[in-house]
């Protein structure tokens, strides 16, 4: 798994093949593994529980389209070497906004989604200042952030809000049939494999974001700044706005996360969105992402997401009821790989075993050596 | 670039009469550079010289106070690093300033990336990689992540990246440092190739052999101020070490100090060092040894290599081969509460980054190395902190309002007696002084060489580091020299003056000038 | 000998008011100085004592019992901040983690009983052994694997109740024995609460051991600087490990303590968010984020100050989830304004408003 070094001297304009794959796609390589690993033990476990139709695995980004959002959010800040816990927080205001406007304000349906952008675009850009301006740790800032959603919950409503209006609801219901998916039910119906508007919403943003990170400046200037800031400084890359930017980017898709899990469990609950900002942490770490920054793939992170819908979807299969259990198991593979990481990024570069830390995690201040 | 103003006689770059102030600082004091085409020219200094600022003012980090500019028979005025860069003036310093993790070629471009509808054309961008790094024989594969790399081809490609911008001035800054000697030469053959397209380099670097190898000139600076510019050939390393360290010879009066060698005929030394080495790029393996009641000191230019000596010794870098013996017996020193409990103490080079706990008081600052050899549950009893505080402040004239004052208050040269204090309480027999003088005033300064004496006096053995020959003259029986990281003489009685510590220290032909 | 040209270092005595304003404890003291008087004004009862049912009651003492806990836990998150500079979250977990060991003994595999299937003290004892091997758990990740504190603490944080519930077989379960509550509210015919002879015994003993031994003097010089700690022989990686250990203890304790004051364990509930409030603590106590020097007595002027805002704002019928607006605003306002790039903006705002000739257009020199 070591790259190669550099290998015969270069003839006129032929560029070196370097053989082997990054530490990127290594950990990649892991992740897609471990998700089909686990996929095809399921799909021998419970051969007989109806588990190998087409409908199960849409089902998996089905119920999960909201925390694809929240972690590809958590991606793009993860990569600048910075980190938002915030994100659970903003999905629960905006499911319980959502649901108070149309339910006690009568308001129309379609503002959703422009109050969904506006939450999180507001918690983007007083996060984003805090940590990219004032120089904040990002950890700080992003809890109180998370605090402060989950308490103006209460402030806005103490109890659950059921939401019954109809163009939502309806939005809530709708599915989109991949009509050449089926599978043939015992009583002879078909079952049909789908995707719902929420999923399909976050495909398409997950492909936008795909091609901003490997293709845009913007995406290119996240990973310079995850990776040596100083440098990316010397490059020209200005490291306070790209921060800014990412946290903002970060807080949107929270925003948008927030919708999608409305519309997947229309009701403003005051517990929403607790613990989805683990959820969405562990989905990014699994998918490639490295704490320390700088590195990742949006579609890693995808299949994170996949694996911890996995995860959720097979447990009570097993005939374990408890609900904290998928966590758990979660929270193990976060550890693994959280060590798996730093074992990698120690075996490629020179010198001894060491844990790298993303620049968010420094607290010490610097002596500055003058010469 | 405009070729018909370009002056076939004058140099490309002047910087004249630049003059630099920090507060309470004078950085840069009337100095000169000038830099031509196609020249490599080291810019050499001792600790304050003056040349990291320079570099910084002509790079646009810093403004100048005083003076000009002129690139190309223009003035200009500098103002940002981006306006360096857009003056095509590029640098690559020591710590490589790339990101590890993407490839090589977005190294390479980034911020420059080609393009093609709007989007990064990555397929576009690995060819103009691969053209580049083949025209500059660099072996690397534009989609390799930059980190698979040594230090060595890192750098070789922050230089290719600094080419792509077609600098006219390459500033290298330490670029030698961690390289080992195959990759110092494919590094020095790029130089040269960069030098036929006519690009002016400044090399800052201690290592004097390099310079001599790769440089067309040297500017010497000094405390801020101008020493010369000379050609290399017409600059032995004599002269050159000696307009570096600038020490005309004085008249030392020199105090009481046995230099006779024979004293220790037969004695068992306290410290005994063989090949010992704590990794390839911290210092050559080397030989010493120290006796009881003397003071020996080591000489060198700045990162020649003394204080990573030493810490190898202490255990503060670990020692991965050779030998250690105290007084006779072979020990393994894992690490510095080893070497203390062995009755080894160090006083460090940088005061404030390893030395002092700013925010504790002056007597937890002089009690903490006793107390960590007695170990968590022997506390020393607050009375009996209190009296060791208060004997070590009178015994070294520490100027302090009280013992409970934090350290952080107290003067520069008030720090160093309290660190020594510290470490004379732990009543050491082998002590390690690295620049125990440095940034301190006068008084004091004589203070503790005295001290020294006193204590080598009494029996201890004392290793002294300073960039100050003359008082290093006045203390010490024996003189280590060191160059380029390895151990390169030892000095003894009618060798200890400055004009044979020097000729030690520049080694070499044509000393004798 | 001293050389009569130099002067001596003019450290002056400043004056009293300086000293005091500059003092690390002034700020605590103020804040919980405001509250009280706030709640004087508001509540007419606020200095009345009684007795109720053989035990001391009134506004006071009700402070003082409920932030037992809290005061327990931030006793061990400023060990752990002084000595790294980082926090530690899964306080709250390790909580309830030592709870449900401590229950697990008691109650056997039943769920609901007042018989003890086990020596109370022996659960006891259990219970705590559980807290600290959470504390040796984070404490190996930080000092050996050298992840930083709070994403290592992130994995209890995360796992830590889930992993409790399961102790107790995915049940809260209830101690019916009334001596369980003993720790938690009342040794019969001790007429203070014990929760608060508890937190008062467990200040005493961190504050004995961080100054008979010098572990105190150690954390402190972890904190404040790495190199020159190893420089001088001291082992940062053991001292590191320790706190945590000591932290996973102490909060073993608070759980303990939390558990019993209501009679049952309920892991998701018990001690939930604490660790916010612990860090808040730390903070409005005088002690700097960052590591280094810490004050016991900071800490826990800090804890009962958090307490009393809270107290006071359950008061004025502000509900718990909305408590965390506030501490989020108040933990904001106290990071931004003790963050150094405000400092900076501040002192220039200030001398610029204060300078009339400035000759403007100076590039920053100091900047890179």
């Amino acid at each position: 798994m070591r790259d190669s070094k550099k290998t015969a001297a270069p003839a006129p304009v032929q560029w070196i093949k370097h053989k082997g794959l990054s530490n990127t796609g290594v950990l990649l390589l892991i992740t897609i593994s471990l998700f089909v690993l686990l996929y095809v033990i399921s799909l021998i476990l419970f051969a007989d529980s109806n588990f190998a139709k087409y409908s199960v695995f849409f089902n998996l980004i089905n119920s999960k389209a909201h925390l694809l959002m929240l972690a590809l959010g958590v991606t793009v800040v993860l990569i600048t070497g910075s980190i938002d816990i915030s994100v659970g927080g903003v999905t629960g205001l905006v499911s319980m906004v959502i649901a108070v406007m149309l339910m006690e304000y009568g308001v129309n349906a379609i503002w959703a989604i422009p109050m969904s952008l506006g939450i999180g675009l507001a918690f983007g850009i007083v996060q984003g200042f805090l940590v990219a301006y004032l120089e904040i740790q990002p950890f700080i800032v992003t809890l109180s952030g998370m605090f402060f959603a989950r308490g103006m919950i209460s402030v806005i409503n103490a109890k659950s809000v059921p939401i019954s209006d109809p163009s939502f609801m309806s939005w809530s219901s709708a599915k989109v049939f991949i009509p050449f998916l089926y599978n043939v039910r015992r009583n002879g119906t078909h079952d049909i494999a789908y995707l719902t508007p929420a999923a399909i919403a976050a495909i398409v943003i997950l492909i936008v974001l795909i091609i901003a990170l490997k293709k845009t400046k913007f995406g290119r200037s996240l990973y310079a700044v995850g990776g040596n800031p100083q440098s990316a400084l010397f490059m020209g890359i200005n490291i306070k706005r790209t921060k800014f930017m990412a946290h903002v980017l970060c807080s949107v898709l929270a925003g948008i996360g927030g919708l999608l899990f409305t519309l997947f469990a229309p009701s403003g609950n005051p517990g929403n969105g607790y613990g989805y900002e683990i959820d969405a942490i562990s989905s990014s770490v699994i998918g490639g992402v490295m704490l320390n920054g700088g590195v990742g793939l949006p579609i890693g992170t995808l299949f994170g997401v996949l694996i911890n819908s996995l995860i959720e979807r097979v447990v009570p299969l097993l005939g374990i009821v408890d609900a904290s259990w998928p966590r758990i198991i979660s929270s193990a593979f976060l550890f693994v790989f959280i060590v798996l990481q730093s074992v990698f990024a120690s075996a490629s570069t020179k010198g001894g075993f060491k844990l790298l830390l993303p620049q968010w995690m420094k607290f010490k201040r610097k002596h500055t050596a003058e010469t | 670039m405009n070729t018909t103003k370009h002056k076939q006689n004058s140099p490309y770059l002047m910087m004249n009469d630049i003059g630099k102030s920090f507060p309470g600082v004078r950085a840069l004091d009337h100095v000169d550079f000038r830099l031509r085409s196609g020249d490599i020219h080291a810019l050499m200094g001792e600790n304050g010289a003056g040349k990291s600022t320079l570099v910084k003012v002509l790079t646009g980090v810093f403004s100048m106070d005083e003076g000009s500019v002129i690139l190309d028979g223009d003035p200009v005025s500098i103002r940002s690093p981006q306006d360096a860069q857009k003056h095509r003036i590029s640098t690559v310093y020591q710590e490589v300033n790339l990101c590890p993790n993407i490839t090589v070629a977005e190294n390479l471009f980034l911020g420059r990336e080609p393009r093609s509808m709007g989007l990064i054309d990555w397929k576009q961008m690995n060819i103009k990689a691969a053209e580049l790094l083949h025209e500059l024989n660099i072996a690397a594969a534009p989609t390799a992540q930059l980190d698979s790399y040594s230090i060595a081809i890192q750098q070789m490609i922050a230089i290719a990246r600094a080419v792509n911008t077609e600098c006219r001035i390459l500033i290298l800054d330490e670029p030698t440092s961690s390289l080992d000697a195959d990759e110092v030469e494919k590094l020095f053959s790029l130089m040269h190739q960069l030098k036929t397209t006519g690009v002016g380099i400044i090399f800052i670097t201690h290592f004097i052999e390099q310079v001599y190898e790769v440089c067309d000139r040297i500017t010497v600076l000094r405390n801020g101020k101008l020493v010369g510019e000379y050609e290399v050939e017409n600059l032995p390393r004599l002269q050159l070490v000696t307009k570096m360290m600038g020490k005309e010879i004085e008249n030392l009066s020199e105090l009481d100090v046995d230099r006779d060698e024979s004293r220790f005929a037969g004695e068992v030394p306290i410290i005994e060092a063989r090949g010992l080495s704590s990794g390839a790029s911290k210092v050559a393996p080397f030989d010493l040894k120290m006796y009881a009641s003397e003071v020996v000191g080591f000489a060198g230019l700045l990162g020649s290599g003394r204080s990573e000596l030493v810490r190898t010794i202490y255990g503060a870098d670990k020692a991965t081969q050779g030998q250690l013996s105290i007084k006779g017996k072979s020990v393994k020193i894992k690490n510095p509460l080893d070497a203390m409990k062995k009755g080894m103490a160090y006083l460090p080079e940088d005061r404030k980054d390893d030395g002092i706990f700013e925010d504790l008081s002056v007597r937890e600052n002089i009690i903490i190395a006793l107390q960590a050899k007695h170990g968590m549950f022997k506390r020393m009893t607050r009375k009996e902190m209190e009296a060791y505080a208060d004997e070590y402040i009178k015994l070294l004239s520490i100027k302090t309002p009280n013992i409970e004052t934090p350290i952080k208050t107290l003067s520069g040269g008030n720090q160093q007696k309290v660190i020594l204090a510290r470490w004379l309480l732990t009543n050491p027999e082998f002590m390690i002084l690295d620049e125990p003088t440095r940034g301190i005033d006068v008084g004091t300064k004589t203070e503790i060489q005295k001290l020294i004496l006193k204590l080598a006096g009494e029996g201890k053995s004392v290793a002294f580091i300073s960039s100050e020959i003359d008082e290093m003259l006045r203390t010490c029986s024996r003189m280590v020299v060191m160059r380029d990281r390895q151990k390169v003489g030892e000095l003894t009685q009618n060798q200890l003056n400055q004009n044979t510590i020097m000729r030690t220290i520049a080694g070499g032909e044509g000393n004798d000038a | 000998m001293r050389n009569t040209e130099i002067k001596p270092v003019k450290i002056d005595s400043e004056p009293f008011f300086k000293r005091l304003l500059s003092h690390r404890l002034t700020f605590s003291l103020v804040v919980l100085l405001v509250v009280v008087v706030q709640n004087i004004i508001t509540t007419p009862d606020f200095f009345k004592i009684s007795m109720t049912n053989g035990l001391i009651s009134g506004y006071i003492p009700n402070i003082l019992d409920e932030a037992s806990e809290l005061v327990i836990v931030t006793l061990g998150m400023t060990l752990v901040i002084a000595v790294s500079g980082g926090v530690d979250l899964s306080v709250g977990a390790i909580m309830a983690i030592a709870a449900s060991f401590c229950g697990l003994l008691l109650n056997g595999a039943e769920y609901r009983t007042d018989v003890f299937h086990n020596p109370y003290i022996l659960a006891l004892f259990v219970g705590l052994l559980g807290g600290g091997l959470c504390g040796v758990f984070n404490g190996f990740l930080v000092s050996r694997l050298k992840i930083q504190p709070m994403i290592a603490t992130l994995i209890l944080f995360t796992a830590g109740r889930s992993i409790a519930k399961q102790i107790t077989h995915g049940q809260t379960i209830y101690i019916m024995n009334p001596v369980y509550k003993w720790l938690g509210v009342q040794i019969p015919g001790v007429p203070i609460r014990t929760t608060i002879l508890i937190s008062i015994a467990i200040i005493i003993l961190v504050t004995l051991v961080t100054k008979l031994t010098s572990l105190g003097l150690y954390i402190q010089s972890v904190g404040i600087n790495g190199s020159a700690s190893r420089l001088v022989g001291l082992n940062s990686r053991a001292i590191k490990f320790m706190a945590f250990v000591i932290c996973g203890v102490l909060a073993g304790a608070a759980g303990l303590v939390g558990s019993s004051s209501v009679g049952s364990v309920n892991s998701g509930e018990l001690g939930l968010s604490i660790e916010m409030d612990a860090i808040l603590a730390v903070a409005l106590g005088g002690n700097d984020l960052f590591g280094g020097k810490f004050s016991i007595a900071g800490a826990v002027i800090g804890a009962y100050t958090i307490q009393a805002i809270t107290t006071t704002l359950y008061a004025m019928n502000v509900r718990a989830d909305q408590l965390n607006v506030f501490k989020a605003v108040i933990i904001i306002v106290i990071i931004v304004a003790s963050s150094d790039v405000f400092k900076e903006k501040i002192k220039r705002f200030t001398r610029h408003l204060f300078s009339k000739n400035m000759s403007l257009g100076g590039l920053s020199d100091e900047r890179q």
